[in-house]
């Protein structure tokens, strides 16, 4: 089936088998590896892309369902005038290792302040609650977010 | 893991998606948020043939309120429900169980419809609803049908919806009564271990994960209407469950959770 999917602006247009999930489509079929897949199970949120502005757990999603839709990845999310302002907070901050996390918690952290108004650090440990790090024991990310929603 | 093989069609009203279930028999399945049927087929625990997706039938997304009735559409998702200042201000308890569901990108794409078609007992929106006496309303090639919560749940992961039903929407009362939601879990974004709603003051209460299907706690409904104190009424949470066992707990783990939580749950609502 024929899908039509504005990535990171621009429409992207692929013939795909009904079964293919979201983040097959943005890794396989647009080479777009930034968005990472860590589970089977939809519990570790490293696929984590915007939808309409939203955060989904693109292995959770079929492309057909995208159809039409607006999907941000990792890789679109720095600006004409560099990184965007959650990238920078993790940057300063050091609230990756390893990184493997990293495009998801990223992802869902934007749509998290975008979301809700006046998160303490424990509402930022509950609005990540579906994205899994091994690496950083959260504290530094935590210090991140919190800093971003500044 | 990639899902099976499998055919899709688009249906953008009730009545299309009841043809087209009627056109693609039993192996075919609804797709609305795609939240519980997604994992299951990736899992390859769920292989149907053709995904009628309904994600697009905007008719059956939206909460209204006219005079003490709250009627939602099957397709409005948890997030819409978490954040709408009218639920909020009509029947915060079903409001809050939403914003406790998975985690956010869970909630922004699965669907109150979903979670009751589900008929999961683990599921946090189906006990809110029993306890809120909610009914729910189908369409299928005979017409439409309402179906009063405390029917709808007939066995684990079955409900009373035929093969070419759809669920269209949800009717539940206005209620601002005393109201909790105690949800026990030891893994974030995880389902109940155990929970249990509370409407109206302990008036309405249902456990989670308590047996095969969500659960109405009726004796500690007539407890509470009997005059009983908030431990007495939890005291009698365990009649008629059949508490499951699994990774997390053992049945009698479960029955000292329900009295603890039960107990909890009618003091935050005021019984
Ligand atoms: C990581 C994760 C964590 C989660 N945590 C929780 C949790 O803590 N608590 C909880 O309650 N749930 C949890 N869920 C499940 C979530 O709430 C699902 O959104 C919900 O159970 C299903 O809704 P859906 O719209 O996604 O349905 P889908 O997955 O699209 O469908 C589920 C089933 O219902 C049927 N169906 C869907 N819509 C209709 C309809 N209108 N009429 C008839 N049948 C229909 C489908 O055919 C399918 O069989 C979690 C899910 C994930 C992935
Ligand atoms: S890959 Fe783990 S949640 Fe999507
Ligand atoms: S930085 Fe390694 S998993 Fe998070």
């Amino acid at each position: 089936m024929e899908v039509s999917v504005t990535v990171n602006g621009e429409v992207r247009t692929a013939d795909v088998e009904p079964r293919t999930l979201l983040a097959h489509f943005l890794r396989d079929d647009l080479g777009l590896t930034g968005t990472n897949i860590g589970c089977d199970t939809s519990s570790c949120g490293a696929c984590t892309v915007l939808v309409n502005g939203r955060s989904a757990k693109s292995c959770t999603m079929l492309a057909v369902q995208a159809d039409g839709a607006e999907v941000t990845t990792i890789e679109g999310l720095a600006g004409e005038n560099g990184l965007h302002p959650m990238q920078e907070a993790f940057h300063e901050c050091h609230a990756l290792q390893c990184g493997y996390c990293t495009p998801g918690m990223v992802m869902a952290a934007v749509s998290l302040v975008d979301e809700y108004s006046d998160l303490d650090a424990d509402g930022v440990r509950e609005g990540l609650e579906g994205n899994l790090c091994r690496c950083t024991g959260y504290q530094n990310i935590v210090k991140a977010v919190m800093a971003a929603s500044e | 893991m990639i899902p099976a093989a499998v055919g899709y069609v688009r249906a953008d009203s009730a009545q299309a998606a009841v043809a087209a279930l009627g056109e693609h028999g039993d192996e075919a399945k609804l797709l609305a948020g795609g939240q519980s049927l997604i994992p299951l087929m990736r899992l390859r625990l769920a292989r149907p043939s053709m995904l009628v997706d309904v994600g697009r039938a905007d008719d059956l997304r939206g909460i209204s309120i006219d005079g003490d009735a709250v009627s939602i559409g099957a397709l409005t998702s948890h997030s819409d429900l978490e954040h709408s200042a009218d639920l909020v201000a009509a029947c915060p308890l079903l409001a809050h169980v939403a914003s406790q569901v998975g985690d956010p990108a869970v909630r922004h794409r699965g669907t109150l419809g979903g979670s009751l078609a589900h008929a999961d007992p683990a599921s946090d929106l189906p006990a809110a609803v029993l306890a809120l006496g909610g009914t729910l309303v189908a369409t299928g090639s005979g017409g439409s049908r309402e179906i009063a919560a405390t029917d709808f749940f007939t066995g684990f992961l079955e409900s009373a919806l035929a093969v070419d039903e759809v669920l269209t929407g949800v009717r539940v009362p206005v209620s601002t009564g005393g109201w909790s939601y105690q949800k026990f879990n030891r893994r974030a974004q995880d389902w109940a271990i155990v929970g249990v709603a509370v409407a109206e003051g302990g008036a309405g209460v249902s456990l989670v994960n308590m047996g095969s299907t969500p659960l109405r706690a009726s004796a500690v409904e007539a407890a509470v209407a009997g005059g009983a104190g908030a431990a007495d009424a939890a005291a009698v949470a365990v009649d008629g469950t059949e508490p499951p066992s699994d990774n997390n707990a053992d049945p009698a783990y479960r029955e000292h959770l329900v009295r603890v939580l039960t107990e909890r749950a009618l003091v935050a609502a005021g019984a």
